[in-house]
């Protein structure tokens, strides 16, 4: 790891005024890709603005139609929350997923959303449930946030607050996890709202996206039948050691009908 | 150089380190805490498992300086004056360590499971160990020796 100079700030307002100050500066949330990253030398910031000491990012607050999610709360507190397991247990049920443990005591939503990843969890929750991020300057709807493979619509030095999760008449996740990393070879979040239903993949391609096709057809008949026989298309889905892109086409169909069959429950 | 005061095992400790020194490099290299181990270094094996205020952590992947101000638990702090700690006792009579590399990950590791699941199945224990790799036993002692440790550690 090449050296950087650590700042450790105590609100969010003084973080964001370090960033502009720093040459080449770098958020660190809860570390759990960007030091790995930093010790094989893929990146070498000249400062990190270490996150975990501003309390205002680590809550989690309900109201009656959305439950928000400080943007250092970790992946752990986030399955442990009663408040999310009890009115939003597809995001309690993904979290409780990721990695293994100890990566779940460290690793933060804030810092998996703004990484973008193509194969974390997190994203199907955002762009499935219609979620909102609210930044130091702004709200980001979950649908414009990610925007290519490990791109966001984040400017430059901006900072995520929170997530704004509506809740879900129903919700669930299902994932066929890589055996080693637990990273999602392909995950589908399936939400239904009053007015809309949404499905949202993560792992097969570049970066999360939605199947209207489903979507409609679940809008129809919300049952593992009324999609039985679609079938995205494997042009444009990720290819590597793990999967083919005809694989993680075909997975996707039967996580999307396995997340249905759950939310049902 | 940062300067960071921290509780190790009971101790307090102040000392410089440079910001890029890992935490488990710090406890073995600065501390000569080395019972802590370095395996994969790259956030698999769970090998280098220490509690950070009371969290199982993976101290290959956080900061030395991260960790100012926290309660830090390394595997030297389970034995009692000769006594090993019934987890411990639970892996050495169940015959869960064949090495002993991964040893003190995986009894770090376990210690903060049964915290949160003192009575742990099977299933429990595997799911709360998939962030510790072994590649001598095949796992099977060291899932009995983690529910006969908890079973230890209720009594």
């Amino acid at each position: 790891m090449y050296d950087f100079r650590y700042h450790r700030p105590a609100t969010i307002s003084e973080a964001v005024d370090l960033f502009r100050q720093c040459d080449d500066g770098q958020y660190l949330a809860g570390g759990q890709t960007l030091i790995p990253v930093m010790k094989q030398r893929l990146a070498s910031p000249s400062d990190l603005i270490d996150l975990a000491r501003i309390d205002e990012l680590k809550d989690i607050s309900a109201t009656e139609s959305a439950i928000t999610i400080g943007g250092m709360t970790t992946h752990a507190a986030i399955a442990a929350s009663s408040e999310v397991r009890s009115r939003l247990a597809a995001l309690a049920d993904l979290a409780s997923g990721i990695g293994d443990p100890h990566v779940r005591n460290r690793g933060t939503l804030g810092g998996s959303i703004a990484n973008n990843d193509p194969t974390a969890d997190y994203p199907a929750a955002i762009v499935a449930l219609g979620a909102t991020i609210i930044t130091d300057r702004r709200r980001i709807e979950g649908d414009a946030f990610f925007t290519n493979i490990f791109e966001t619509a984040l400017e430059e030095g901006e900072l995520i607050r929170a997530v704004e999760f509506p809740i879900p008449e129903r919700a669930a996740y299902a994932k066929f996890p890589n055996p080693a990393s637990r990273y999602a070879i392909a995950g589908v979040m399936v939400s239904k709202f009053a007015d809309i239903v949404r499905v949202a993949v993560t792992g097969a391609g570049p970066f999360v996206f939605r199947v209207p096709d489903m979507e409609a057809a679940l809008a129809r008949d919300f049952s593992p039948e009324a999609i039985e026989k679609l079938q995205i298309p494997a042009g444009d889905l990720n290819a590597d050691l793990h999967a083919s892109p005809a694989y993680r086409a075909h997975l996707v169909s039967i996580l999307a009908k396995r997340a249905v069959q759950a939310a049902k429950e | 150089m940062p300067t960071i005061s921290l509780t190790v095992n009971g101790q307090p400790v102040t000392e410089e380190v440079d910001a890029p020194t890992l935490l488990v490099k710090f406890l073995r290299e600065q501390l000569k805490l080395t019972g802590t181990h370095v395996g994969c270094d790259t956030s698999q094996c769970g090998a280098c498992v220490v509690h950070v205020n009371g969290e199982a952590v993976k101290s290959c992947t956080m900061l030395a300086v991260q960790a100012d101000g926290a309660e830090i638990l390394t595997i030297e702090s389970l034995a009692n004056n000769g006594t090993l700690h019934p987890m411990q006792q639970a892996f050495h009579d169940k015959h869960a360590l064949q090495c002993g590399f991964c040893t003190p990950g995986m009894v770090m590791a376990s210690i903060a499971l049964v915290r949160d699941n003192p009575d742990p199945s099977e299933d429990d224990v595997r799911q709360g160990l998939e962030g510790n790799l072994c590649r001598c036993t095949g796992y099977q002692n060291i899932v009995q020796a983690v529910r006969a440790g908890a079973k230890n550690m209720r009594d």
